[in-house]
């Protein structure tokens, strides 16, 4: 249909205006730094493709926030912003260290490494369902839930690095004592980055796409997060299903914690703050990526180049493109909205 | 006793930050808005106002910039849900991610650096007054005007036409149009004055109260907690002020503790008052929830009146409009 | 203050809720605005006080035109507006809310408010708590505070859209009273009503309004069989329906009280069988939601019980009556009913309730194709159902329901629709009666009403009679619907 079609035309310009706009104000910062944008935007791109080593560092930095965002589009889908992401990473990250303490020197490596991905999931899927109980049965906003259930499980970390799971000797934050290399997921020869990492957050994603597009769960989530009461009326259990999207999201937020502790080229060890904001990330990547999984691999690829071309730069600068890029595409997305509306009514 | 003032008195000298914060977070959410740009903010704030303050040589140019840059956020907040009718919840969010980083790029060649900060500016003869001279009246401009904002964001809301005016926007933007008042306009001052409120708080901050700016920067985290203790005041600004040197004197305690416990490691304390202030977060909103309702009506009379006292002493309701937009033909 | 009113239009979409309508009040009077709902009387009072704009038309204050273009300029020009769900502020106090938005100095001076209420409330015979909180008053003194203060701004002109909806008779006295006092002290009042007993009682020149536009206007004291005709028109021959012989009992209500903050039904007891089907008449807001609500598990009633097919379901949950084979379809049939965003086929798929794990979406295609053809829904399988017109909505909610279902319950199954959905929509209801289906359903329309029930239930402000429909007569019916024969 030739309206529709102008439609979307449109509507994909604009948020193409979005994306431009947000480009602009990031050179600006840029310039505010006293770099030139040009030099930067060819250190970001060289920085993250120039050498296999770089395309390695690109990679493992994919596969945290693939899994993160694989599990927050099952939240999102449901209409609940699952702050708490950060805290089920943390927490997937304790259980798998805890696991492996466990286990290490009793079973033998690869089952070792399969029951603290066990333990990180179930630690993380824990979590989120703390999190989508103070909602549904506390009346805590899941914002707030979620943000002091980041908090505790922080402390938490803190208080095992330093205390009991702390290295003899050392009285520091850094870490606990870094797990043996028999321990880490085996890489790619040469290269930081391990397959079975990248392949996780790949299986994620796709889980999660088949799980929304083609289950009834997805489904019945896809109706919640539209109108929570016509789902009830229509049959739905609603607060069943919602609880299960916090606990199937903090479980791929468990595995994204357990890749971060025995990924090839990670500290191999548990450390505060371990989620690195890659919680936050994923749901940047959601919301840019309109909430459909296809986008998410992208933008979440593009994200983690970013992320890795910035380091020479400025850590932080990466989250200041990341974060203009998605207020642009949300205004754009708003002006469309608003001033903008369908042609045909309905 | 001398020490229990000294301790009040610290945490009289550290709350500026955090009382800024939460009475403009109050004024904002009495609007009917959520400012969750919070935690950026404070930090985005503090960079600028420090970076202008040693750039100029002026604090008041710092104080300045700071509630500019508080402002400027605010704006975007409001643009984008009330004249974009987005959701208030994920413009807030992407902002207090990308002003906190923000912060970080553009304050690197101000890291470390020593700079200008408020001065001791005892009150001649209140600080005199036997317990509280010592606690209020021995330390600065900014102290004292902390105090003095709590003051009239008390005596606005209650005590004067418009403050009233606010209180009703909040509760009820309906019935507030009826009255008369310019519901969206009205909105886009408060969330601005908020704003400005707020980075003040941070300029507070990298001026006073942990002079110059660092990476990481202590605030971080501290708007998270203001969104909570304006909750826990029940929007009002002596509940909420109490609500933020309660957490300052958890937060002071936690470095006496310290010092008390030398084996216990640092960072415990200093991330614990965090957990206890969502803890008692959950305390005073869980009386909402409808089973606990069904559970109250289920106890036996005497229990039952003692335990809805309770709650309801502790009971925080939001302004019946935060969050919603006022749909009109 | 003489108000005039000319040529007033004003539509929402394709409504037209007033559509030409001229009308003159005079100073010292008790106007009635008298029509049922959907008439246009809130539409064109809130045009009058500035609440909502006119597409075309005048307003005429003492003669000279004016502007209002809010209810701030409204009551600057002297006209006030008591709105049916009181528009005030429940957490604060009667005196901030009597307090709240009126003009003067900055700060507050809250004794000489307090004096100023107090006084007004004394010549009214009013008994306001100035400290209590809003919330704890009821609706009938919500109402006496919005009267004050509307007074104390200077209204010349007071409006109140259906004040007695849900108010105590000794309230509704003193509101009376009041209302006198005010009309002798040369106030104009228009009094927005649909109980015709009230409107004798009060009031002196009647309006009637049907359809948006003017019925006719009447000077009290009129038999009420005039005002009703004017109000309801001229009752449209229809087939009526094939009684169905009604089976085993399907819906017991035994002494049944439900409530909800505003209202409370007590004491109910009705028997339904199966094919049987009753309307539930009444105003909006006389308790019709509570009961379907209550018989759909969706409402915990406060006394009673419920029994569905002998089983006992009193306070199960909603998910209990769904397996019964009770569907309830709400009013709001898109957000409540339907939910958008989503597809026909998606709905089909959802309401199948399937217990496998993966959706056979062509499956789902195949069943959504069929029940389109079957309801003669205009749209396909992916069509989402914001793009859908009422009269397919509605029929996608029908073909949403499972093939045998022991009680269906429906609110306002045919608004807003036109003749032929309405025709097709009850169609493929009877097919279900005559499959054994009980269905209760509440209307405004009382021709659909007449038609289509076997037996009918009045509602009016939570007491229920029951009336024979084949017996029944529209104007009869009316009267009931009006409050006649409650007391």
């Amino acid at each position: 249909m030739e309206a529709t079609r102008r439609r979307a035309i449109r509507d994909g310009l604009l948020q193409s205006a979005g994306i431009l706009v947000a480009l602009a104000l990031s050179a600006v910062v840029l310039l505010g730094m006293g770099v030139s944008p040009w030099e930067a935007a060819a250190r970001l791109v060289g920085g993250a493709f120039s050498s296999p080593g770089d395309i390695a560092s690109v990679l493992r930095t994919w596969a945290p926030v693939l899994l993160c965002s694989a599990g927050l589009l099952l939240t999102f889908s449901a209409g609940m912003w699952n702050i708490g992401i950060e805290g089920q990473v943390v927490m997937g990250a304790v259980c798998t260290t805890g696991a492996l303490r466990l286990l290490q020197g009793v079973l033998p490596p690869w089952a070792a490494l399969l029951l603290s991905a066990l333990a990180g999931l179930v630690g993380g899927a824990l979590w989120g369902a703390l999190a989508g109980a103070l909602r549904l049965y506390g009346n805590v906003n899941e914002i707030f839930g979620g943000l002091g259930l980041n908090f505790i499980a922080n402390g938490l970390t803190v208080y095992l690095v330093l205390g009991p799971w702390g290295r003899p000797g050392s009285a520091s934050t850094s870490g606990t004592e870094p797990f043996p290399r028999a321990l880490w997921l085996p890489a790619f020869p040469g290269f930081d980055v391990s397959p079975y990492e990248v392949a996780l957050g790949l299986l994620a994603i796709a889980a999660v796409a088949i799980v929304l597009r083609g289950t009834y769960f997805g489904l019945r989530l896809k109706a919640i997060g539209q109108s929570l009461r016509a789902a009830f009326l229509l049959g739905v259990p609603t607060a069943s299903h919602l609880m299960a999207a916090f606990f199937f999201c903090g479980a791929c937020g468990g595995l994204a914690g357990w890749v971060l502790v025995v990924g090839a080229s990670t500290r191999h060890q548990l450390y505060p703050l371990i989620s690195g904001g890659y919680g936050f990330l994923g749901v940047l990547v959601v919301m840019l990526a309109n909430r459909r999984a296809g986008w998410v691999l992208p933008i979440s690829f593009f994200f983690a180049a970013i992320a890795m071309g910035s380091v020479g730069l400025d850590s932080s600068l990466a989250g200041v493109i990341q974060g203009l890029l998605v207020l642009g595409v949300l205004f754009s997305q708003g002006l469309q909205r608003r001033y903008l509306p369908r042609e045909e009514g309905s | 006793m001398g020490s229990v003032l000294d301790f009040l008195a610290a945490v009289v000298a550290a709350s500026p930050p955090i009382v800024f914060a939460v009475l403009g977070e109050t004024i904002t959410e009495r609007a009917g808005v959520i400012n969750l740009s919070l935690n950026g903010t404070l930090m985005l704030s503090a960079m600028a106002g420090f970076a202008v303050a040693l750039s100029t040589g002026s604090l008041l140019a710092g104080f300045a910039a700071a509630m500019g840059v508080g402002a400027l956020v605010a704006l975007v907040i409001a643009f984008g849900s009330l004249t974009l009718r987005l959701p208030q919840v994920a413009v807030g969010f992407v902002l207090t991610l990308l002003c906190r980083d923000l912060a970080y790029v553009l304050g690197q060649p101000y890291t470390g650096r020593p700079g200008p900060q408020v001065p001791h500016r005892p009150i001649p003869v209140l600080e005199g007054i036997p317990v509280l001279g010592q606690v209020l009246f021995g330390h600065n401009v900014v102290v004292y005007l902390s105090l003095l904002a709590i003051v009239l964001t008390w005596l606005y809301f209650f005590r004067t036409r418009p403050g009233l005016n606010l209180l009703g926007l909040g509760e009820g933007p309906v019935a507030a149009f009826v009255r008369g008042i310019d519901v969206v306009r009205a909105r886009y001052l408060y969330t601005l004055l908020g704003g400005a409120l707020v980075g003040f708080g941070g300029a507070s901050f990298s001026l006073l109260v942990d002079p110059g700016w660092s990476r990481p920067k202590g605030i971080d985290g501290t708007g998270w907690i203001a969104l909570a203790i304006v909750i826990f005041g029940n929007w009002q600004p002596l509940r909420g002020a109490l609500g933020a040197y309660f957490f300052v004197v958890l937060q002071q305690l936690a470095i006496k503790l310290q010092s008390a416990l030398p084996n216990v490691p640092t960072q415990i304390f200093s991330t614990l008052p965090f957990p206890l202030m969502i803890l008692t977060l959950l305390l005073v909103t869980i009386g909402n929830a409808e089973w606990v309702q069904r559970a109250i009506g289920a106890l036996p009379e005497g229990t039952r009146r003692l335990v809805l006292r309770l709650l309801r002493g502790l009971q925080t309701t939001p302004p019946a409009g935060l969050g919603t937009t006022l749909e009109q033909e | 203050m003489r108000v005039e009113l000319r040529d007033i239009h004003k539509h929402f979409g394709p409504v037209k809720a007033n559509d030409g309508i001229s009308l003159r009040v005079e100073p010292g009077t008790i106007h009635a605005l008298l029509g049922e709902n959907g008439a246009g009387k809130s539409t064109l009072m809130k045009v009058l006080s500035g609440y909502l704009q006119p597409d075309r038309g005048t307003i005429l204050l003492d003669g000279k035109p004016v502007a209002i273009r809010s209810p701030a300029e409204g009551i600057a020009h002297g006209v006030g507006m008591l709105h049916q769900d009181p528009l005030d502020f429940p957490a604060l106090s009667v005196l901030d809310n009597f307090v709240l938005g009126s003009p003067g100095p900055l700060f507050l001076d809250r004794r000489r408010a307090r004096r100023e209420l107090e006084r007004l409330c004394a010549a009214l015979d009013f008994r306001l708590e100035p400290e209590a909180p809003v919330s704890s008053l009821s609706i009938g003194e919500r109402q006496q505070l919005e009267i004050v203060r509307l007074l104390w701004l200077g209204a010349q002109v007071l409006i109140l859209d259906e004040p007695t909806t849900a108010i105590s008779a000794q309230q509704k006295a003193k509101l009376f009273a009041a209302l006198r006092a005010l009309a002798g002290q040369g106030k104009t009042i228009v009094f927005v009503s649909h109980k015709l007993q009230e409107v004798e009682e009060l009031c002196g020149p009647v309006t009637v309004l049907a359809r948006g536009r003017v019925a006719g206007e009447v000077e009290m004291p009129c038999s009420p069989e005039r005002l009703v005709r004017l109000m309801f028109g001229q009752a449209i021959a229809t087939g009526k329906r094939a009684p169905v012989p009604p089976g085993e009992p399907v819906l017991e209500l035994e002494r049944l009280t439900v409530s909800d903050w505003r209202l409370e039904v007590r004491d109910l007891s009705l028997t339904v069988r199966a094919g049987e089907v009753i309307g539930l008449a009444g105003l909006e807001g006389s308790g019709q939601r509570l009961l379907l609500q209550a018989c759909a598990g969706l409402l915990r009633p406060t006394s009673g019980r419920v029994r569905l097919a002998g089983r006992d379901l009193t306070g199960r949950p909603y998910r209990h009556f769904l397996e019964a084979g009770v569907a309830y379809m709400p009013g709001g049939r898109l957000g409540e009913g339907l939910i958008p965003g989503l597809t026909i086929a998606e709905h089909v798929a959802l309401s199948e309730r399937s217990r496998s794990f993966l959706v056979d979406w062509r499956a789902a295609a195949r069943s959504a194709a069929e029940r389109i053809r079957h309801y003669q829904i205009r749209g396909e399988p992916a069509t989402p159902v914001e793009a859908l017109s009422g009269g397919n909505q509605q029929r996608t909610l029908l073909g949403l329901l499972p093939p045998s279902l022991r009680l269906l319950l429906l609110e306002h199954p045919t608004r807003g629709l036109d003749l032929e959905s309405t025709e097709a929509i009850w169609s493929l209801l009877d097919e279900r009666t005559r499959r054994g289906t009980a269905i209760l359903f509440a209307s405004a329309d009382l021709d659909e009403l007449l038609d289509r029930s076997d037996r009918i239930l009045v509602f009016f402000g939570g007491r229920v009679v029951e009336m024979d429909a084949r017996t029944t007569t529209v104007e009869q019916l009316g009267e009931r619907i009006g409050g006649r024969g409650f007391d």
